[in-house]
């Protein structure tokens, strides 16, 4: 169990490697371990009889060694499949599709009990897919069963025919208006095998109406880039959801079945099948190596109008990038779809173009040496024409034998996009800072581009910085690379680009300060100096320090442009940040404490003059009641009275007005009571009083 | 006999006040006393916000009013209790005392909310 893990890991491993390739390149080793990452079996077996038929298949194509456990489980399944009553027509048909695959053993009872219910299923059927499964089944157990017949296979052909909307679109059923281009696949298949299956021939009348609704699929092809041509699900395609990839792949099954695939349009397809590179999923790879083959033994057809069985032959360079500075030499490989090996062949090349100029070709048409050890054709030396830059190589191929061009598509002239880089040569390069009178040069410096140095320069507004240096190919030619830039950046981070000028080899630019007070900022001081130098063809682009420069630019006037302000860091966005200051209003001022406090000694002295004025008026406690109950009352009341005083001084202190008021009220209730009494019983005493 | 001064006029008339007032009961007196000082200790408040101005103006008005509000209700007090008033014949005085007691406290309890 983990020995099998690791081995999964490996594989995926590997698959990560497979890159997509750019052009189309026929199937390879990475399309075999895609098989096995996808199609690896949970404990052993299949989730479904058409996932087993789809593992065997593709297992089959690719040339991957089965498992002696994974076919037995398949074996099992299927005989299984078969063997029950209860399986429906599908599943015998994937059962039947995984057989002929795993070629395990059926007893010929069973195989009785499978034609009788197929022969009632396709009595019982209404739906293409119900003819499809029965049909499908048949044409299957024929392969076993020499002596299969179909009865009445006018009536069926006619009732699958009728599903045909004419537009090359098939319908599903005769009550579900939904269709699509993917059912006509079906639809062509399922034909070809009631015609395989008839036991007189059909009326070729019949026949020949299908090559009106052929044509009409063939309308709807679609074309990319000149080389790749598929069916795409059409507009009003229903709930199918089938992709392009499903839905292609389902004509050429159908069309293959019938062997109406022209020509021409194989090698446009067999291209779409290989630009899909490695598919991602198990249904999209089984898809794509089941239509290769077909399209690659395309010889399975039924000999209905002319035996057109074409095989296409990929053409395909390994690396389209040739570098002068290794010495590469061009390389061609020819393959069938399905990585095998071409018939005897020759590869030409007949021209090289610049890209993107229609000007005569840089080379002669010559061949191209064949290596039968690596399977490459090889041009050893590149001609001296061909210098860096990108180019389009035309290809042609030459097949040896006559006989095999009926049977092969070489698809004519194939362009391809080549690159060819080198190490250009960097000459000459020096950096002056040039006075103002025409000509005279201040200071005058080598630069190494290759090496480390920098150069130390210092100017002021009236000089000008010259860059000079020279470019050449490596056969001598004059370069234009895609960038040469030069970059000043001052120690507050702002930058000025400018790009380098030509004259055939000599790039030169002059900077001339004056002119460029203001688009730098009137920022003096210290400048960092880099220069660019880049190509896609260049083996050896270069970014590089050269120095720095002191520049001392005149003061900036008042409405002088601020510099940008710089890219901030933006996780400085987190940090801290600068600290607000407040502006409060200025405190009211007051006044000083001793006058404060003499003040309040003042306020005291009106209650003193008050208590002075009751003892010299003679107040006395004389009236105070003696009778205990009274008296308790009394003294309960001014301390009532007291505490409420108490209270509002806290109220004032800290207390807020609900607390107070809840306060108030307990001691309220407490106090209009105890006041009652003591008020009552004196009014009574001198109510007493007045009638005594 | 009408060359009686201004001066003198004014004498006599401050005598028979005073003499007229000795006869007041003592516990009008003691009202009236009650009044004076709270009215002094306003004006002592407001002479002191002359001089150091009016911050805060919410501490001077509590400070001021209350003087002034218990001044008034003492004189309501004063009104109730004399018997020589007609009007509040029937009022006993304790509960005009009682009144008083009440208002002054929700008059401080306003006093000292406004105070801040």
């Amino acid at each position: 169990m983990a020995r099998s893990l690791i081995g999964f890991m490996v594989l995926l491993l590997f698959l990560s490697t497979c890159e997509a390739s750019p052009i189309y390149q026929p199937i390879s080793v990475c399309h075999r371990s895609a098989a096995l990452v996808h199609f690896s079996p949970d404990h052993g077996s299949f989730k479904s009889l058409e996932e087993t038929y789809e593992a065997l298949r593709t297992f089959d194509v690719l040339g991957i060694q089965k498992k002696p456990n994974v076919t037995a489980t398949a074996c099992r399944l299927i005989s299984e499949a078969v063997g029950s009553s209860s399986s429906t027509p599908k599943d015998l048909f994937y059962a039947l599709k995984a057989n002929s695959v795993a070629k395990c053993k059926i007893n010929d009872k069973v195989f009785q009990g499978i034609i009788t219910r197929l022969n009632a299923a396709v009595n019982d059927a209404s739906s293409l897919l119900d003819f499809h499964y029965s049909v499908g089944g048949l044409v299957l157990v024929k392969s076993s069963k020499p002596d299969v017949h179909l009865a009445n296979a006018d009536g069926i052909f006619r009732s699958v025919k009728a599903f045909s909307q004419g537009d090359g679109k098939w319908r599903y059923s005769s009550n579900n208006p939904e269709s699509s281009a993917f059912a006509a696949g079906i639809a062509l298949e399922t034909l070809a095998g009631i015609v395989s299956l008839a036991s007189s021939e059909l009326d070729q009348s019949l026949v020949s109406t299908l090559n009106n609704d052929i044509s009409k699929l063939f309308d709807s092809i679609e074309k990319y880039d000149n080389e790749v041509l598929y069916f795409d699900v059409m507009l009003g395609d229903g709930h199918d959801h089938q992709g392009p990839l499903a839905t292609t792949s389902s004509i050429v099954r159908g069309l293959t079945a019938f062997a109406a695939l022209p020509g021409n349009k194989i090698l446009g397809l067999a291209n779409f099948f290989l630009g899909v590179g490695v598919p991602g999923d198990a249904k999209d790879l089984f898809n794509q190596i089941d239509s290769l083959a077909c399209l690659e033994s395309n010889r399975q057809g039924f000999p209905l109008a002319l035996l057109m069985v074409s095989i296409p032959l990929i053409l395909f360079l390994p690396s389209t990038v040739l570098s002068l500075t290794k010495k590469d030499s061009l390389q061609v490989k020819v393959n069938t779809v399905l990585g095998l090996n071409p018939p005897p062949l020759t590869v030409k090349l007949v021209g090289a173009f610049t890209s993107g100029s229609k000007d005569a070709s840089l080379v002669e048409s010559q061949e191209l040496g064949f290596d039968a050890g690596t399977g490459l054709h090889n041009l050893n030396n590149l001609p001296k024409s061909i210098d860096v830059g990108s180019y389009t190589f035309v290809f042609e191929i030459v097949l040896h034998k006559p006989e095999d061009e009926k049977v092969y598509v070489t698809g004519g002239q194939k362009k391809v996009p080549v690159f060819v880089t080198g190490l250009i040569k960097i000459e000459n390069a020096e950096i002056a800072i040039l006075g103002s009178d025409l000509g005279s040069i201040e200071t005058q410096k080598k630069l190494d581009l290759a090496g480390q140095s920098a150069v130390s320069l210092s100017a002021n507004h009236l000089r000008k910085l010259r860059v000079s240096f020279k470019l050449t190919t490596p056969h001598g030619l004059a370069f234009n690379p895609h960038q040469v830039l030069l970059k000043l950046r001052h120690e507050s981070k702002v930058e000025h680009l400018f790009v380098v000028g030509n004259s055939g080899e000599q790039f030169e630019i002059i900077l001339n300060f004056l002119g460029l007070v203001e688009k730098f900022f009137y920022l003096s001081g210290r400048y960092d100096i880099e220069l660019t130098v880049g190509d896609v063809v260049m083996d050896n682009s270069l970014l590089r320090a050269i120095g720095h420069i002191e520049l001392d630019l005149p003061e900036p006037p008042e409405k002088a442009p601020r510099p940008p302000p710089q890219p901030v860091d933006p996780y400085s966005r987190y940090g801290p940040k600068a600290e607000i200051t407040h502006i409060f209003k200025a405190p009211e001022k007051r006044p000083q404490k001793e006058l404060s406090f003499a003040f309040l000694g003042l306020t005291f002295l009106p209650l003193l003059g008050f208590l002075f004025g009751l003892y010299r008026l003679g107040v006395n406690l004389k009236n105070f009641p003696t009778n205990t109950v009274a008296a308790t009352f009394a003294v309960l009341f001014h301390v009532g009275i007291g505490a409420v005083l108490l209270l509002y001084v806290f109220f004032w202190l800290k207390l807020d007005l609900f607390q107070t008021l809840k306060l108030l009220g307990l001691l309220g209730v407490f106090l209009v009571f105890v006041g009652h009494r003591i008020l009552s019983y004196l009014a009574a005493t001198s109510a007493k009083l007045k009638s005594a | 006999m009408g060359r009686t001064s201004s001066k003198e006029d004014a004498g006599a008339l401050f005598h028979s006040l005073r003499s007229a007032y000795a006869a007041t009961p003592v516990n009008l007196k003691i009202i009236d006393l009650y009044v004076g000082f709270a009215i002094f200790t306003a004006l002592i408040q407001v002479v002191y916000m002359a001089i150091v101005g009016s911050f805060p103006f919410n501490s001077f008005l509590s400070g001021v009013l209350s003087c002034f509000g218990t001044a008034v209700l003492a004189v309501c007090l004063r009104i109730q209790v004399n018997k020589e008033n007609k009007e509040f014949k029937d009022l006993p005085p304790e509960r005009a005392f009682a009144d008083f007691v009440l208002c002054n406290l929700v008059l401080h309890l306003v006093i000292m909310n406004f105070l801040g």
